[in-house]
């Protein structure tokens, strides 16, 4: 997956765990929870539909990596770069 | 077969802990004694007309999209949406006292008007009492330590009326432990009731009940109903397996309870508990009147009435088969549906004495029923219109009714005395989940399987 395919993902995951929320202005430079209403169950949630949906498995020591959509892409790039775009 | 996790119990927290393992691809079975799942909250068929047992309302309510309530944590977890749970709104209910009555709705402003306006020299503290609230984690897990609400609540507040009215609906809608509750407890039923209010679908319970089996089963879970489970098999101290009545023996890595701590402890070893949790004894007898008519139409609008006769309010297992010095009036009617409901109800609950009524001849059982039936109604019609030559049928429910559908010993409500916040038990392996893990109401008992779910079950 290429960076943007991994936006992409993650931008679906988040749709799935938060529908309320209005995706279209997020910023990614901006951590998750400044601009949307995600708590620490929302955020195990992330971790647990990328492991669901790409294998991957992401260490708790690593969690931090994933607070803004800027780093969670930066963070996952190499990760997932010989993994295929999920159906 | 072989199972990541089997649940014991298809109730509310079982089937919320069986969606949350089976989005997650584990393997999972849900084990139901019964022959329809809900447990606690669970509905039936009777004389061609739909009822709901349990559920008088779901509290927590929030307006559909709203953010960072129980509710719409909720419906996150489970990958649900607003109108999966079809609530509306309550109209207004009251708490009604010997010469006080205070009205709420789900607007918890209106409440504070109303303690303002019945209390004045109470208000200070009142709010004083409403920042403390706010200000305390009630979901910490790891929370041990019980601390007496009652005590902590006059800190705040100095008349006990008012007291006894904020402990009422409170404790009637959630406290297995009589006269005063963990201050938890009570937070998250102040929270749940008074801030958020309460809701229901239009359908009543079975619609929730209907979408979270039905999601479970898309995503794959097994459901098994007329499945009891008559033992949990442990070896070398970890729950391993669990045996049915019939002798069939499951296997699985975890197994989740809901069936009460001391009830599950009962299936781990029958004859040697390891630990005897107490089981509750706080149980209500309800009586459940089909009108020919909307109860608005008589002049009541009122959703939920919580009234007390007494000078002081007693929550407690009563001396008599019922305790008719105080209960809750319920209509299922008066919520803001878009159209009326089939046919008109009132629902009375009122504190009951477990022995008498799980002890009684069946021949004789029937007929205290409705002797009790009547004597409620008629403790009741202080604070509802006459609508006795309304009724067109009649159904009762007693502790006996509820321990036969949930297992529960002395058909106790709300479960033991004694919560286990953390779900853990003395076995490695096997975890509660429901009313003995303390999340309360409909709302807190799926947000319990969750929990549960979350933490030790998703590894």
């Amino acid at each position: 997956m290429t960076g943007v395919e991994i936006r992409q993902a993650v931008l679906e995951i988040l749709e799935r765990i938060a529908p309320d929320e209005d995706l279209s202005n997020l910023d990614d430079a901006i951590a998750f929870r400044d601009q949307m209403e995600l708590d620490s169950m929302d955020f195990l949630d992330i971790v647990m539909e990328l492991r669901k949906g790409y294998r991957v498995q992401i260490p708790e020591e690593d969690y931090h990596n994933l607070n803004s959509m800027q780093s969670t892409v930066e963070y996952l790039t190499p990760k997932l770069k010989d993994v295929p775009v999920a159906g | 077969m072989h199972y990541d996790t089997v649940i014991i119990g298809a109730g509310m927290s079982g089937l919320s802990a069986g969606v949350r393992l089976a989005y997650f691809e584990k393997n999972v079975c849900i084990l139901e004694r019964h022959t329809t799942v809900g447990g606690l909250n669970s509905f039936y068929r009777l004389r061609k007309r739909n009822y709901d047992v349990g559920l008088h309302a779901v509290t927590n309510y929030a307006e559909p999209g709203s953010k960072g309530g129980p509710l719409s944590k909720l419906l996150r977890q489970l990958r649900m949406k607003w109108e999966d749970f079809d609530l509306r709104p309550q109209l207004h209910s009251s708490i009604a006292f010997p010469d006080c009555t205070l009205r709420f709705t789900n607007d918890f402003a209106y409440f504070l008007e109303q303690v303002a306006m019945a209390f004045p020299r109470q208000i200070d503290g009142f709010k004083r009492l409403v920042r403390t609230i706010a200000d305390h984690d009630a979901l910490n897990l790891d929370q041990r330590q019980t601390t007496s609400a009652r005590h902590v609540v006059s800190e705040h507040i100095s008349d006990p009326l008012l007291i006894d009215m904020l402990f009422c609906p409170l404790m009637f809608y959630g406290s297995a432990t009589p006269h005063d509750m963990d201050f938890s407890q009570f937070v998250i039923m102040f929270k749940s009731i008074f801030h958020e209010g309460f809701g229901r679908p239009f359908d009543g319970i079975r619609l929730i009940l209907k979408k979270l089996v039905r999601h479970f089963k898309a995503l794959g879970g097994h459901l098994k109903l007329r499945a009891g489970v008559s033992e949990i098999v442990q070896r070398n101290g970890k729950a391993n397996a669990v045996v049915l009545d019939d002798g069939t023996e499951i296997t699985a890595d975890n197994v989740l309870s809901s069936a009460g701590a001391a009830e599950t402890m009962r299936l781990v070893d029958p004859s040697r508990p390891m630990i005897k949790p107490k089981a509750g004894d706080i149980t209500f007898v309800e009586s459940i009147s089909v009108l020919d008519c909307e109860p608005a139409s008589l002049g009541h609008n009122e959703t939920i009435v919580f009234y007390n006769d007494a000078d002081s309010f007693h929550y407690e297992r009563p001396n008599e088969p019922v305790d008719l010095r105080s209960g809750i009036i319920c209509s299922p009617n008066n919520f803001d549906y878009s159209r009326p409901l089939e046919d008109g109800r009132m629902r009375i609950t009122a504190l009951a004495e477990p022995d008498y009524w799980i002890n009684l001849p069946e021949d004789e059982y029937q007929q205290r029923k409705m002797e009790w039936n009547d004597r409620i109604i008629e403790s009741a019609l202080k604070h509802v219109p006459d609508f006795r030559s309304h009724v067109v049928d009649t159904d009762v429910f007693s502790p006996r009714t509820i321990r036969r559908f949930t297992g529960h010993l002395n058909g106790c409500v709300y479960g033991a005395p004694e919560k286990f916040a953390d779900g853990q038990t003395p076995v490695r392996n096997l975890y509660l989940c429901g009313t003995d893990q303390g999340f309360l109401g409909i709302v807190g008992a799926m947000l319990s399987g969750i929990t549960i779910a979350n933490r030790y079950l998703l590894k």
